[in-house]
């Protein structure tokens, strides 16, 4: 019955020496990516001057938004399947997390719109709309898990809306693509990689791999503090027990 | 009803968390036909939790339970809606299950016969608890799983339901109920939780 | 399988839709109620009127079937006949699916029905569009019923789950909302819009029913 509690023994063993790494490698490159980014790249004033710069904070940030449903989508499917404590731990750590950097897409996207486009939120831009409901759905999620009242059941019900949420996700994506393209978007971000110029594309993917690590070692601290406060919760269960 | 030694349910090792407290673990059960196997211990000690564990309704954290007869379940919620009779109420579950039984007569062998037709939400606890018991008569199926069922009975229906529970297990069923008050009818184990 | 208990549910369900909400009358009454308030807001020039009734009466539509589902497996799980149904041997996402469309029949195809109404209020032209626009309004709010009982099923047995309900179902009726306003607006047969809002739809009858009854075993548990 506690078996299950030797993984997450090696976990804590393995974060202790790889989340300090994290942090330090990615804040080494998102350092690197904003002072590129801020300092070195030349502006483009068709993308709106300076105001592009927050690209190397936005886009970023829109891969980890995207990145971390999938990754909380997985963890939800690995615990309905095996019932493995750890991944319903990765679950809850990662569902705030990706929660923050969706909401750091949208407010980067929105403060980008406002020189670019004349407005803050653009209801034709497909990506916007489709991380504005990206950040509905971890919000679903956190909302749900708090309000089951053990921890058991918020693992269920959270492991079945993840995976309800991902099974819709490409059918929300292609209904607001083609909502979209019919009220031909004037869209100006073009930051699909490869047809980026190389100046942008080296800092993007280093900054990119920063808040990359960044979320891996803030998601592996999270994941700590919930080991223990479950193992603090358990053991005082056990004392009241006698 | 075929008599066999076959045991009608088996269960062992069950164990269960609630939050993080252990309620219980390492609880064993083999109830043979014509068994009635009694649950007891304080409020809170998990007797309602085993008695769903063995119903289905609640994964045990561990053990294996072998329920290989159908059984009929009696909660603390008698699952009858606010707009349904008793009559109707029998009527539906006797759809829903395929039985073919004489309702009205189960009625009345319930003393229901007066309240046959008063909407749910009207019925008193009692004749909430008289309409849900009527469900076990609906279907034969040698397997009772009763919680707390003398809750809200006043003498007379302890005195019948003690009746349809003993007729049940001279019929080769059995039961299994948890309860705080004296059976009424012959038990076999107690476990006390 | 054996049908009986499905078939009983349904019923069941309908029975209870019709007796528990006054039937087809409250939900219509907030449909009502809700689409009345716009003009009231945004003024009478019947050409807005005109251009946003469709979407009006969308969004009266999702919003009415969220407030009817909040007690669709809440009251089952509260006076225990959830535990019966999850004891019959039917498949539970049948039962769930027969459920959910009970309460379609009785809360949400009434509403599609009263749709051409509310569209002549909006000061829409009375052609026969207005009666292809109600099988459109039909086929998406089955879509609306159905994730929203994914929602209904994951807090049947929290509190207020009503607003939870909501922020749960909010991005999963997307699509719905998109495809059905598309198909209307690009008139009917353009586009390929119906189609995909039928494919939306029968995407959620497949789907979400055997999410209701991962759920309900958890409420029940």
């Amino acid at each position: 019955m506690w078996s299950a509690f030797a993984n997450p023994h090696k976990f804590l063993k393995f974060s202790a020496v790889a989340a300090p790494l994290f942090y330090g490698a990615g804040a080494l490159c998102i350092l690197w990516g904003l002072w590129q980014g801020l300092w070195i790249v030349p502006k483009d004033e068709y993308q709106g001057g300076d105001i592009m710069r927050v690209m190397f904070i936005h886009v970023p940030a829109a891969w980890l938004a995207m990145a971390s449903y999938s990754a909380l989508a997985v963890a939800s499917f690995v615990w309905f399947i095996w019932r493995h404590e750890l991944a319903d731990i990765a679950a809850k750590a990662i569902a705030p997390l990706g929660a923050v950097w969706t909401a750091l897409c949208l407010a980067t996207g929105a403060i980008w719109g406002k020189p670019t486009w004349g407005t803050w939120w653009q209801w034709d831009d497909a990506r916007m709309m489709s991380v504005l409901f990206l950040l509905f759905l971890f919000l679903g999620y956190m909302a749900l898990r708090a309000s089951m009242d053990s921890r058991q059941k918020a693992a269920r019900a959270g492991a079945i809306l993840a995976m309800v949420g991902a099974i819709n996700v490409p059918l929300i994506k292609f209904s607001v693509d083609l909502f979209t393209s019919l009220h031909q978007p004037a869209s100006v971000i073009t930051a699909d990689g490869p047809k980026m110029a190389a100046v942008y594309l080296t800092p993007l993917l280093i900054s990119g791999l920063g808040h990359g690590l960044l979320f891996g070692g803030l998601v592996m601290t999270h994941m700590r503090t919930e080991i223990r406060q479950r193992r603090i919760a358990r053991l005082t269960a056990q004392a009241l027990e006698g | 009803m075929t008599v066999s030694t076959a045991p009608l349910l088996s269960a062992s090792g069950l164990a269960i968390l609630r939050g993080e407290r252990v309620l219980f673990r390492g609880i064993g059960l083999k109830l043979l036909p014509g068994e009635a196997i009694v649950l007891r211990g304080a409020n809170g000690a998990g007797k309602t939790t085993l008695l769903r564990m063995l119903a289905g309704l609640t994964r045990p954290e561990a053990g294996e339970i072998a329920r290989p007869a159908p059984h009929h379940w009696i909660g603390h919620k008698e699952g009858i809606k606010p707009q349904e009779t008793p009559c109707s109420h029998l009527a539906l579950w006797a759809k829903a299950w395929g039985s073919s039984a004489n309702i009205p007569e189960i009625l009345e062998k319930m003393a229901l016969t007066r309240a046959a037709d008063v909407p749910g939400r009207y019925l008193s606890a009692g004749q909430r608890r008289r309409t849900a018991f009527a469900r076990l008569l609906l279907e034969d199926r040698p397997l009772w799983l009763l919680d707390e069922p003398y809750t809200a009975l006043d003498a007379a229906g302890k005195t019948l339901l003690d009746q349809v529970i003993s007729g049940h297990l001279r019929t080769n069923g059995a039961i299994i109920a948890s309860m705080h008050d004296t059976a009424g009818f012959p038990v076999t184990t107690e476990v006390t939780l | 399988m054996n049908a009986a208990p499905i078939w009983a549910a349904f019923r069941q369900a309908f029975a209870e839709a019709w007796a528990g909400g006054a039937g087809a009358l409250l939900p219509l009454g907030f449909l009502g109620g809700a689409a009345v308030l716009v003009p009231l807001g945004i003024g009478t020039e019947s050409s807005i009127l005109r251009a946003v009734g469709p979407g009006i009466i969308w969004v009266a539509l999702a919003l009415s079937s969220l407030v009817t589902l909040e007690r669709i497996f809440q009251a089952d799980a509260e006076d225990g006949t959830l535990d019966l149904w999850l004891q019959t041997g039917a498949p539970m996402a049948a039962i769930a699916a027969a459920k959910t469309l009970a309460h379609w029949l009785a809360a949400g195809l009434p509403l599609a029905l009263a749709s051409p109404l509310l569209a002549l209020m909006f000061q829409a032209q009375a052609s026969l569009d207005l009666i292809a626009h109600l099988g459109l309004y039909a086929l998406g709010s089955l879509a609306f019923f159905f994730w929203g009982g994914v929602g209904a099923a994951l807090s049947a047995t929290v509190r207020r789950g009503g607003l939870l309900i909501s922020i749960i179902a909010l991005p999963l009726y997307v699509p719905t909302a998109i495809f059905g306003a598309l198909a209307m607006t690009g008139g009917i047969g353009s586009d390929g819009a119906p189609m995909l809002l039928a494919a939306s739809t029968l995407f959620a009858c497949a789907v979400a029913p055997y999410a209701m009854a991962a759920a309900l075993r958890l409420a029940a548990d």
